[in-house]
């Protein structure tokens, strides 16, 4: 590998990705596949867009090119799942602002701990990066 | 002759756009923050006066949605406005753009074979208003005008830190061949570790941070060659944003001198680090 020269195949760059625990890193294979849903949180930049939504969430999906599946995972505010449809996080923040959530909150959803729980782990530092490096070097 | 006088790269969290529109930068929370810019609020007012800052930031979905991902935009125009990322837009003045300037630099990168998109009208998210909030305060205009100079560090691959080194290199060789008598920074913003995402959300390293900034302020470019998955790993899924920093860094050249240089943990979900560079 040398990427100070551009050598690095996309292959190889890509398969690199997969082996950082609990991440899931924004490839274009993702930016595909959650394309729509980007575009939908996109849309709540406009105040008149998010009156409508919070009206009527569902009404408001069902314009969308969404799957059910997707809409589903954006009704339940399910974060992860819709990192897994190709979500990413700066286009759902969109929808953490309209439902008034701050950023720290929104975030502490997609772990194991409650909102408390991730504030003070935070406070104390933030999350190691001790064994959380690499799936296959265990680091 | 304009010529690039110093850089400075600083972490660009929304929650300190908050703080600032809010009046919390006293507190007990954002106190020890604030008080890391201090020297460079002074300095900047006092004795550095830049004419214009060439802000290089990211767009977080709010400029460029999914359809078009610009890998570097330059900002050619004459005014910017705050944008409305969900919540209303930041109550901040407009920004000042130098399209004199900014046509200059993106017209010399091209000759250079730096293939940069042009962006005549946009609005700015809290990329570009959160460093100006924290190197300025609040006033009611700003005392700078700016070239925004956007870099896609969302949707992957985004670019190599060898690349961006070198935009910052062509970007201080476009500066220098501007004719008018202008006094130039360039700010590297994002990072610093930080991950939004996942279970591994709240990812922070400070002896990696800290690395990072001794590489910029030591002589030579080492820092240019960090690959993209040392920056995920140790860093965070957002902890890429500081490849940004090294194009301020490129244009500053081979040895600087360090004015300043501060880092805490944590603000929100992430690493605050901030460093002030003037070419030796």
């Amino acid at each position: 590998m040398n990427s100070a020269l551009g050598h690095q195949s996309i292959h190889e760059y890509l398969a690199e990705f997969d082996d950082i625990p609990g991440t899931r890193v924004f490839t274009a294979a993702r930016a595909r596949k959650g394309y729509w849903i980007n575009q939908f949180a996109m849309s709540l930049m406009k105040p008149e867009n998010r009156e409508r939504f919070k009206a009527d969430e569902r009404a408001y999906l069902n314009d969308w090119k969404l799957s059910e599946e997707a809409k589903e995972a954006l009704l339940s505010r399910d974060f992860n799942r819709l990192l897994d449809l190709g979500g990413n996080v700066y286009f759902l923040a969109k929808l953490f602002s309209t439902d008034g959530l701050s950023f720290a909150e929104a975030v502490s959803t997609m772990t194991d701990m409650t909102f408390p729980e991730y504030r003070e782990m935070m406070n104390n530092g933030g999350r190691s990066p001790e064994g959380l490096r690499s799936i296959k070097g265990k680091y | 002759m304009a010529r690039i006088t110093a850089g400075i790269g600083s972490s660009h969290v929304p929650l300190l756009g908050v703080a600032v529109d809010q009046g919390k930068t006293g507190d007990e929370y954002f106190g020890p923050i604030f008080q890391g810019y201090e020297w460079t609020r002074t300095w900047l007012e006092t004795t550095a006066k830049p004419d214009v800052v060439i802000l290089v930031y990211n767009d977080h979905a709010s400029a460029f949605d999914a359809n078009i991902i610009p890998t570097f935009a330059i900002g050619c125009g004459d005014v910017y406005k705050s944008a409305d990322e969900g919540w209303g837009p930041r109550p901040v003045p407009d920004v000042e753009g130098h399209a004199g300037l900014a046509w200059h630099i993106a017209q010399s990168l091209i000759l250079e074979e730096f293939d940069m998109t042009i962006i005549n009208e946009m609005d700015v998210d809290h990329g570009l208003t959160v460093p100006m909030s924290m190197m300025f305060g609040a006033p009611a205009a700003w005392p700078v005008r700016v070239v925004p100079l956007a870099v896609n560090v969302v949707t992957y691959p985004v670019p190599s830190g060898n690349r961006c080194w070198a935009l910052g290199e062509a970007i201080a060789r476009a500066v220098q061949s501007f004719p008018e008598d202008l006094n130039v920074q360039i700010w590297g913003t994002g990072g610093m570790s930080h991950q939004l995402q996942g279970p591994r959300a709240g990812l922070l390293n400070r002896e990696w941070d800290n690395r990072f900034l001794d590489l910029l302020e030591t002589a030579g470019d080492a820092a240019r060659h960090i690959p993209h998955i040392e920056y995920l790993r140790e860093t965070g899924s957002e902890g890429i944003e500081m490849v940004m920093w090294l194009i301020m860094r490129g244009a500053l050249g081979h040895a600087v001198t360090r004015l300043h240089r501060h880092y805490h943990i944590p603000c929100s979900n992430t690493a605050i680090g901030h460093i002030v560079l003037e070419p030796a």
